[in-house]
């Protein structure tokens, strides 16, 4: 055993291929390829590619030469736009994609919770799924048996076991799912954003639940674009930008780096980064524009939703950010979802009313997803708008965030008391 | 997969197994062990597979018995009494329904393991286990139905008051090939159709195909001898005229047929393992 680092990875990279290169999808493609060019033309091809460092226009390296180590019981945060490489890195640590280059070493039983309710069956009931899934997420069985009764109390579904969780409330859902995840018990905890599914105090439960069970000696690694949740639960934290570290350290300073660079550009446009795409549904594309004065803004949003796979009728929502990362209000146009699964590409027109704001810089994240455990998507902080005017005609004195962000219509009367 | 546990699964030092990472390598051994390691992975999907595929039928697990049961009327009717056929001097439906059991059973389980790999794409992206656990708990759970139609066949020998004798017990050897030729099949389409899409529609005409490749509705003494060696490369043509041999006491006399099968299917196995394994890397990238 090296030290007593719990992962140590050096020269990590993961090259993917785009769009219908080498990996041809259908028999016949493959078929045509192998007739159409002589031996000895793919041969050359070949030997011409692995000359160039397969480095030809349509690959691209989604992780580079990333080297970390994470101290037994360290809680490490990864922080990254979309696209950085976050998903890609956890994926390799947890062995469901190998990386093209470097190594890394893991001491401990590792634990990855890259998606609530993977393994999830409809058609079985609660008590079923929780011996399924704790089998997928690699309990033993007598485990599960020891924990069953810990594992249905902190999902609060004790009268629903055995019923087909179907149909089950999405909240039972993702309690249920939580749970068996929470037990979980290993050295290593690899945990993708999947959790910021539930609220802070949730996240909260479920993290301090995996990490105090055994106590000391658990090691986090903790993906999120949520960076309340990053500062609250991990010590320290890399920074990945276009798949490399660009920062490591105290978690503070990771986020304020974070927080100030790359966001100088005027963001009224986004569009999704070129890596591999993951989940049913996705947001491809998003244009803003402020339209009104204060204090009766309006974003207009204009989404392309795209949809990969069947999927339960999707919704959006949007998180209004300050310039620190912390969340000042969410809007949400419908409750229940609207983007049906029937074509590959939706547009979304949104339009938000916002309240009287103060003069700052503002970022809008956009979410889609299901009420279900299915994966979404976050545009995590694609949107930034500026607000120039105060929402109190004539006032001269200049706003602070120190008192806040919005300013509430007021009214104030005096007379003699 | 380039992922070794140099230490074993259990560090003998420490409490803590390790793992190593890299990037795959050419040769890629079958680490059995850690399928071994997960074999309650294992029986659990195997169990979700049984549970899943009878909770809303009507008829529920009577399918495993009606399949190859009507298969029985069907050959009985025009292959038996319209087509002639003979049946090693057996009644027709005993005898074709002794060669039924143990097909229903690899023709299901090679078809559902085939498909097995892109109907779990979504385990695939998000949670890392020996990837062999999903064909091979498919096959087992078809094993589940091959032991009720199994229960069939039983009371059919008894209902034809067929002596049985010592040979019986070769069913269970002749049983385990059939589910070595299934799992071999099984693994090279299932790996197959992650990649090409087509191998779904592949499948089932081979399957067919398959059946005529074998002494089901018709004994495989209607070819000439020196074929008969040949014949027997197809695993299922030694399963089944073995079944009918210990079950029914057929002169089939298929001692050499049995030998060159059990090469054939363990060709077929170790094929399919060694290159499951050597594209299994690729899983969570492709589907």
């Amino acid at each position: 055993m090296q030290g007593e680092a719990a992962i140590s990875a050096r020269g990590l990279g993961k090259q993917y291929r785009l769009g219908d290169a080498p990996t041809a999808d259908s028999l016949r493609e493959a078929l045509t390829e192998l007739f159409s060019r002589s031996t000895v033309a793919r041969t050359a091809a070949a030997f011409q590619r692995s000359r160039n460092g397969d480095d030809d226009a349509r690959t691209i390296w989604s992780l580079r030469d990333v080297s970390f180590d994470v101290d037994h019981g360290a809680t490490l945060a990864i922080i990254g736009r979309n696209g950085a490489g976050k998903s890609t890195l956890l994926k390799i640590l947890s062995r469901i994609t190998q990386p093209t280059t470097g190594r890394v070493q893991i001491a401990g039983r590792v634990g990855s919770l890259l998606e609530v309710g993977s393994g999830f069956h409809p058609d079985l009931t609660g008590r079923e799924n929780i011996y399924l899934n704790g089998a997928i997420l690699g309990m033993r069985r007598r485990e599960i048996d020891a924990k069953f009764d810990e594992i249905v109390a902190f999902a609060e579904v004790e009268r629903f076991l055995d019923t087909q969780v179907k149909h089950y409330s999405s909240g039972m859902y993702m309690r249920l799912a939580f749970s068996v995840a929470a037990h979980l018990e290993p050295d290593i905890l690899l945990v993708d954003e999947v959790l910021a599914v539930g609220d802070l105090d949730f996240q909260r439960k479920c993290i301090g639940k995996m990490g105090s069970v055994a106590g000391e000696g658990r090691t986090v690694l903790f993906v999120s674009h949520n960076l309340v949740a990053v500062r609250a639960l991990c010590r320290s934290a890399i920074v990945l930008d276009s798949g490399r570290v660009v920062k490591q350290g105290e978690t503070a300073d990771c986020i304020a780096y974070y927080v100030s660079s790359g966001f100088a550009e005027d963001a009224s446009t986004w569009t999704r980064p070129a890596t591999a795409p993951d989940g049913p549904v996705a947001v491809a594309r998003v244009d803003s524009r402020v339209t009104g004065h204060q204090p009766s803004l309006t974003l207009e949003l204009d989404i392309i939703v795209e949809s990969r796979a069947r999927h339960r009728p999707a919704l959006l929502a949007f998180d209004i950010h300050d310039a620190a990362g912390a969340t000042i209000m969410q809007a949400m146009p419908a409750l229940d979802g609207f983007i049906p699964d029937d074509a590959p590409r939706h547009r979304v027109r949104a339009s938000i009313a916002l309240p009287p704001l103060i003069p700052s810089q503002y970022f809008v994240s956009v979410w889609v997803g299901t009420q279900f455990a299915e994966r979404g998507d976050v545009a995590e902080r694609a949107i930034r708008f500026e607000v120039h005017d105060s929402p109190a005609a004539g006032r001269t004195q200049p706003h602070t965030t120190d008192h806040g962000y919005i300013v509430p219509p007021s009214v104030a009367t005096c007379e003699v008391a | 997969m380039a992922i070794s546990t140099p230490a074993g699964h259990s560090d003998p030092a420490g409490s803590r197994p390790i793992t190593v990472i890299e990037p795959p390598k050419r040769w890629v051994p079958l680490d059995l062990r850690e399928l071994w390691d997960q074999r309650e992975l294992v029986y659990f999907l195997a169990w979700r597979d049984i549970k899943v595929r009878y909770k809303q039928t009507v008829l529920g697990a009577s399918w495993a018995i009606l399949q190859p049961v009507f298969a029985m009327v069907v050959f009985s009717l025009f292959f038996g009494r319209l087509g002639g056929l003979p049946s090693d001097g057996l009644p027709y439906p005993l005898w074709s329904f002794a060669g039924l059991v143990p097909w229903t059973f690899f023709s299901q389980g090679l078809t559902q393991a085939a498909n097995s790999l892109v109907m779990s794409q979504n385990l695939l992206r998000k949670v890392y286990f020996p990837r062999l656990a999903i064909p091979v708990a498919t096959v087992l759970s078809a094993a589940v139905d091959f032991v009720l139609a199994f229960a069939v066949l039983a009371a059919m020998i008894f209902f034809y008051q067929i002596e049985l004798t010592g040979r019986v017990l070769w069913v269970i050897p002749l049983a385990v090939l059939a589910f070595v030729t299934a799992l071999g099949a099984g693994l090279w389409f299932a790996a197959l159709s992650v990649r090409y899409r087509d191998v779904r529609f592949v499948v089932p005409f081979l399957v067919q195909f398959w059946l005529f490749a074998t002494p089901i509705a018709y004994p495989s003494s209607l070819l000439p001898e020196r074929w008969r060696a040949l014949y027997a490369l197809n695993p299922m043509a030694g399963v089944v005229e073995g079944f009918r041999w210990a079950l029914l006491g057929a002169n089939t006399r298929p001692g050499s047929m049995v030998i060159v099968s059990t090469l054939a299917a363990a060709v077929i196995l170790f094929g399919g393992a060694y290159y499951f394994r050597s594209v299994e890397r690729t899983f969570a990238d492709v589907v």
